[in-house]
């Protein structure tokens, strides 16, 4: 269990003088709070701003407070806060075991055990040598959670991740994600179009215009 | 450290170029201290202006200059202005990059052997065509106007032209274009040539650039293929640089002057007839023809590109032939005999020079590699952007060779160094150079960001990244940037002869040295094993990635 808070602190995002968006939010350990909003309307300029990958071309303000501490002034690699796009982007040139592996702090030992309990806990015992490019959809949007959840981050942020999952697929991936971020005590940031989404994640939602 | 890379890129670029450009006319004007002269003079200007037949040799430069890429241009236009979607033209555009590889010196000398009055083809269409029993006594090679170095040079800028066309066309969407076109009353060639073309040749302008400076100041090509009574205006300045007498050395310099204003005046009038031509394009859009040509440009068109790659295959064929044969007969398409003997006769002479041409083009393309993949790496990092001035990359192929290397040379004796290996390395780096980013630069800034997001959120450093997941997600691509500027290396002649004094051999260097002289088959080995080092690395490129990745579809699939 985690037990962090992720929290924006007057976050405001704009483009060529232009206003994005406005955002002052507080999510808890476990909660999942959904962004929606029409394209465009800067939903993944606020997870860029967040992660840290904001163009300089954006004219950005604001804290983000991961248990009281602002992340801002850190490099993206530093912040721990994991990253869930549409797309499972496991590394192609990597084994599963090896995508799990570039994830992970720990020594050699622990690494090999904490795979082989997590592929089995995401029911896909075994799983470790097999080329990503083999895998079904399903199965690689389940590796790449796994993956996002050994990095160890203190928040996460899931960017329209069931979007591109056909209808059955997405029930399933959508449950299983949840389930395991709340059980992490995760706080947890999605950007989705999906009303069905924002119900089931079942916390707050903003709506940006 | 990054931006220090990219800072020493295009200082390593600029300086020796205009450098050198600069310190070349120094001799010119009669100043050059270690030959004992500090006075400035204009001797060697009057010196050159009295050499015998020099307004027939910068003619010659003029001509080639002027028409070699306006027949190649003319041709790759009309090429894929009557291109489909054939099995044909697929299997022609496979073949534009390898085709590339194929060295200058080595494609001139397969030429020679091909259209020569006793090559291959004279032989194939003898006695039965031509009634010939022995070679006709006319010139074909080495013509007084340059008319087969025409060919050679045209033969080899089409797939260049080519390739650096299909590039630039998907930004301009020419399907829907054509399309358009079409229902609008346009056959399909006419309809290209107008509404592609137009806004294809600016994005070609710079290569169609970089092909008049070639052409009108080559050198290797121009002592295999040129005219010999008087030569290329090239040829005679390398004849004076490497005159025994170092009296010359002043005359060389205002020669490669010379050379430097006959490339500009080159691509002066090629600027012009540009304007001529946006006006007669203008004229002809506005006229309306819809089918006018529409005939003869297809016909051109199809059948250009095929007769490029009989060409060149012919003297692919005409080089390998040569390279085995045992006794040959006049008018015989084929030699009596087989044999290995010039392979055994060579040998012993081949393995120094090949030793030498892997260990300069490893060299200098691994050097290139660091640096464009650091300039690379410190423009994604770094948020301005582009380097605007990346477009020096292309002076080493806008100013005529033989002036900057010959700048370099005079600087270097100033200097007090002796030529030797790093020299040459570094002046084979130049040409490199270029190529590399070429052909590297898009892979690489096309390189989905969001491969190294994912690392950064997972803890992954920029460092981190780099190594395990950038450079081996780009691993092909930088495979096949080596390979090209391993091609360009080993193709290169004038960098090692002028850089090396003449003591650092290479395949290029033995193989165009032996033009005068030694017999076809000798040659023919030698251009044999020089064009197949690039083909071997060309292999490498390809079957390493697919070795390596032999377990991972998502690797294969993508590319």
């Amino acid at each position: 269990m985690t037990n962090s808070v992720l929290e924006l602190k007057d976050i405001s995002i704009a483009l060529g003088g232009k206003q994005l968006l406005e955002i002052d939010c507080r999510v808890g350990p476990g909660e999942i709070l959904t962004v929606m909003g029409p394209s465009g309307s800067g939903k993944s300029s606020l997870l860029a701003y967040i992660a840290g990958f904001l163009a300089p071309a954006f004219e950005s303000s604001g804290a983000v407070l991961v248990n009281g501490t602002d992340i801002c002034s850190l490099a993206a690699e530093r912040r721990r806060i994991g990253l869930l796009f549409q797309d499972p982007l496991l590394f192609p040139h990597l084994s599963v075991a090896g995508n799990l592996r570039f994830a992970m702090q720990s020594n050699a030992q622990q690494k090999s055990q904490a795979i082989c309990d997590g592929l089995n806990d995401i029911g896909l015992a075994g799983f470790d040598d097999r080329d990503p490019g083999t895998l079904s959809g399903g199965q690689a949007s389940r590796v790449a959670l796994l993956r996002l959840l050994l990095s160890a981050p203190n928040a996460v942020l899931l960017d329209e991740p069931f979007s591109k999952l056909d209808t059955q697929l997405r029930e399933e991936t959508r449950t299983l994600v949840f389930d395991k971020l709340r059980a992490s005590g995760l706080p947890t940031i999605l950007v989705t179009h999906d009303q069905a989404d924002a119900e089931q994640a079942g916390g707050q939602i903003r709506t940006l215009l | 450290m990054l931006r220090w890379a990219s800072h020493s890129l295009i200082f390593l670029l600029a300086a020796p170029i205009l450098l050198g450009t600069l310190i070349a006319s120094l001799p010119a004007f009669g100043y050059f201290p270690p030959l004992g002269s500090s006075e400035f003079s204009l001797e060697a200007w009057r010196e050159l202006f009295e050499v015998p037949g020099l307004t027939r040799s910068v003619l010659i430069s003029l001509i080639l200059g002027v028409l070699t890429p306006l027949i190649s241009l003319t041709l790759v236009f009309l090429y894929l202005a009557s291109a489909t979607e054939s099995k044909l033209d697929l299997w022609i555009r496979r073949l534009v990059s390898p085709l590339l590889s194929f060295p200058h010196a080595a494609a001139a000398f397969g030429l020679a052997f091909l259209i020569a009055p006793s090559g291959l083809l004279s032989r194939i269409i003898s006695p039965g065509l031509t009634g010939w029993e022995r070679p006709p006594d006319i010139l074909i090679v080495n013509d007084t106007w340059g008319l087969s170095l025409l060919f050679g040079l045209v033969v080899k800028e089409v797939p260049f032209l080519l390739l650096m066309s299909l590039a630039a066309l998907p930004q301009l969407q020419p399907r829907h274009r054509v399309e358009v076109a079409r229902t609008l009353g346009y056959r399909p060639t006419i309809a290209w040539l107008k509404v592609i073309a137009p806004s294809l040749y600016p994005l070609v302008r710079l290569p169609v650039i970089a092909v008049i400076v070639f052409a009108s100041a080559t050198v290797d090509v121009a002592l295999i293929l040129g005219p010999t009574l008087p030569p290329t205006l090239s040829v005679r300045v390398l004849s004076w640089f490497n005159d025994p007498d170092l009296n010359l050395r002043f005359l060389a310099a205002a020669g490669s002057l010379l050379q430097l204003g006959v490339s500009l005046i080159t691509v002066a009038i090629w600027l012009v007839l540009e304007k001529f031509a946006g006006l007669l394009w203008r004229f002809w859009l506005a006229a309306g023809n819809r089918n006018t040509g529409e005939g003869l440009a297809f016909a051109i068109g199809r059948s250009a590109m095929p007769l490029v790659l009989i060409v060149i295959a012919g003297s692919l064929l005409a080089l390998l032939t040569n390279a085995f044969a045992g006794p040959w007969r006049y008018p015989s398409a084929l030699p009596s005999s087989w044999t290995m003997q010039h392979w055994a006769n060579s040998l012993a002479d081949l393995s120094s020079p090949l030793f030498n041409t892997v260990l300069i083009s490893i060299s200098s393309t691994l050097l290139a590699l660091i640096l464009v993949v650091a300039t690379l790496e410190s423009e994604r990092q770094s948020a301005k952007g582009r380097t605007t001035a990346l477009w020096l990359l292309y002076l080493p192929l806008l100013i005529p060779q033989l002036v900057f290397l010959f700048g370099i040379i005079v600087l270097t004796e100033f200097a007090g160094w002796q030529a030797n290996l790093g020299l040459v390395i570094f002046g084979h780096l130049l040409f490199v150079l270029p190529y590399v980013f070429l052909s590297l630069s898009e892979a690489y800034r096309q390189l989905d960001p969001r491969w190294t997001q994912v690392a950064s959120t997972l803890g992954a450093s920029q460092l981190k990244s780099f190594w395990r997941i950038r450079i081996p997600l780009l691993l092909a691509p930088c495979l096949t940037a080596v390979a090209i500027g391993m091609a360009i290396s080993i193709s290169l002649f004038l960098p090692t002869q002028l850089l090396g004094a003449g003591r650092i051999t290479t395949i290029t260097t033995e193989a165009v040295g032996l033009t005068s002289g030694a017999s076809r088959n000798l040659i023919a080995v030698w251009a044999v094993v020089q064009l197949s080092l690039p083909i071997a690395g060309f292999m490498m490129a390809l079957f390493i990635p697919k070795f390596v990745w032999r377990n991972r579809s998502g690797m294969i699939n993508t590319r």
